[in-house]
């Protein structure tokens, strides 16, 4: 039995404390993620799959229960202090690449995500070449838009270059939330081909938030059904690989 | 002529309020109304300084870390107080005052006739008149634009740029974006404080209301210098400051030759800039023709 790369204990998440509207989002949820699981996540609106994601990303502090990374206790760890062993791709296009500066230099952030910078030329030309490579691993033309100021991007390019600035630098855990969600059918299509080609290829542990059923079904080894901030199913192996939209929409209920 | 080399001259000393500036309201993204009372704050303290016999180059740099502390003083109100910027620059403004006033022995006006200042310097001394500030001026813009250009190619730079763009995905980057922008108001006010102290030498005294207004000069000196040379590098940005900011003082002249008062210079710099700012605004509706404008940036 391998060690969970990340383990949630009992966690619960209250929002506007000690005020009429309190509500409790998660509600003692608990899970064991193993290295190399890529993990999909469907649930309703609510369900509390955002939270979840907060809570592991750091950006929401558990009101109860732990966090644990490689078995060591970050329940207070801050999101930044994360980002050394933990990447995100937002649903927002806009959120994660800095519109103003290059591709390339986004891309160059992103090989000291989680670490000092330091008063040292930042060295961008040594790494073109490299870069354009990654960037054509997308297959969507990025790696001729290198010096272009992202903000000038398609939604597909700047979520395709999000998701290169997430796994750029190797993360322990990959929390993909809806990432092709905002784009059209087509490009989230090519999107969700280079997500899953780079996953598997790097053996990398993701979570990935979805309401594509077809694609929660189609990709990962594992499945969680989040109803009213718990887990309603995990399912692994023959009984995911069997699921239909229809078999799994009767989990919503 | 002598007007003009004056106007270029003080253009020169007053481009660091402009670059200082640059870093917390184009690249950081913050308004910070801290400057107008960092510039007489700098002004103060060197001059001060200087009557009590210190050396006029270590009072400058004295004023610039004096700067830096009131932009510090910013940076925590608004960083670790959750102080919306733009009122933690004013409270900070506000407070300066009084330190200004103290630091000045509780005189308004504070005069430097007989010392010695950086403009006392016999190189300086011996070039024809108004020529001091711009060969000074030009010296200090040299260093500070070609230091703020370094920085800004190094790492740290990066991630201080990132954090204005994007501060969501400067911290999934794992950029402490609060640091960062108490670093950048430490060295933007820094510069404004440095600006103060170079300005009170040039004119020969500080004055407790000199900072009045400091805000629109700078961000006239940073929108002029956009408006007229369109879309650049970063590095060209800066330079298009420095000569935004003698543009202005040359309009300023051209506005006081055509009979206007000293008196009337806030409400004239305030028109400038309201008209620079609304130059995208005004495009659209009189459809004036782009050459006039040479491309006003269309993406930031």
């Amino acid at each position: 039995m391998t060690e969970p790369i990340l383990e949630l204990k009992n966690v619960s998440t209250v929002v506007n404390k000690g005020t009429a509207s309190e509500t409790t989002i998660l509600k003692g949820l608990s899970l064991k993620i193993n290295p190399g699981d890529f993990i999909t996540i469907v649930g309703t609106n609510g369900a509390g799959k955002s939270t979840l994601f907060n809570v592991i990303g750091g950006n929401l502090i558990a009101d109860a229960g732990q966090v644990l990374h490689n078995g060591h206790d970050i329940t207070h760890q801050g999101e930044v202090a994360r980002t050394s062993f933990l990447s995100r791709v937002f649903q927002d296009p806009k959120l994660g690449t800095a519109p103003r500066m290059t591709v390339a230099e986004n891309l160059l952030l992103a090989t000291r995500r989680g670490q000092r910078r330091r008063l040292r030329f930042r060295g961008l030309k040594q790494r073109l070449a490299e870069f354009a490579q990654l960037a054509a691993s997308m297959n969507n033309g990025l790696e001729n838009r290198l010096n272009t100021a992202t903000g000038a991007l398609s939604g597909g390019q700047r979520q395709a270059l999000s998701f290169l600035m997430a796994t750029l630098k190797r993360p322990d855990i990959l929390l993909l939330d809806e990432h092709t969600a905002a784009l059209d059918p087509h490009t989230s299509a090519t999107l969700m081909q280079a997500t899953n080609a780079r996953i598997t290829e790097d053996h990398l542990t993701a979570l990935m938030i979805t309401h594509h059923m077809e694609d929660a079904i189609k990709y990962g080894n594992r499945l969680l059904v989040l109803k009213d901030g718990q887990i309603k199913a995990d399912l692994t192996g023959a009984e995911k690989a069997n699921l239909t939209p229809e078999k799994l929409a009767g989990y919503f209920e | 002529m002598g007007l003009i080399t004056s106007s270029i001259g003080q253009g020169l000393l007053w481009a660091l309020l402009g670059l200082g500036l640059y870093l917390s309201f184009r690249i950081l993204n913050v308004t910070d109304m801290t400057v107008e009372g960092t510039f007489p704050l700098g002004a103060a303290t060197a001059v001060s300084l200087i009557t009590h016999g210190v050396n006029p180059l270590l009072a400058s740099l004295v004023a610039c870390l004096a700067g830096a502390l009131a932009g510090l003083i910013t940076g925590l109100l608004t960083t670790k107080g959750k102080i919306p910027s733009l009122l933690a620059g004013i409270l900070t403004m506000t407070a300066a005052y009084s330190v200004n006033l103290r630091i000045m022995g509780n005189k308004s006006n504070l005069s430097l006739m007989g010392q010695t200042t950086l403009f006392s310097n016999a190189f300086l001394k011996q070039l024809p008149q108004y020529f001091d500030s711009v060969v000074l001026g030009l010296i200090v813009i040299a260093i500070v634009t070609g230091l703020i250009v370094l920085f800004l190619n190094t790492e740290y730079g990066q991630a201080f740029i990132a954090t204005g763009d994007n501060p969501a995905m400067a911290r999934s980057m794992g950029i402490a974006t609060n640091k960062m922008v108490i670093f950048g108001l430490m060295l933007s006010n820094g510069l404004v404080g440095l600006c103060g102290a170079l300005v009170a030498q040039s004119n020969g005294y500080a004055d407790i209301n000199m900072g009045i207004g400091t805000i629109v000069i700078a961000l006239a000196s940073i929108i002029i210098g956009e408006v007229a040379f369109g879309e650049l590098t970063l590095g060209q940005r800066l330079v298009a400051v420095t000569l935004g900011s003698i543009i202005y003082r040359l309009i300023l002249l051209a506005v006081l030759q055509l009979g206007f008062s000293a008196n009337d210079l806030n409400l004239i710099s305030s028109i400038v800039l309201a008209l620079c700012m609304m130059l995208p605004q005004l495009d659209k509706i009189l459809n004036l023709k782009k050459p006039i404008l040479k491309g006003v940036a269309t993406h930031d």
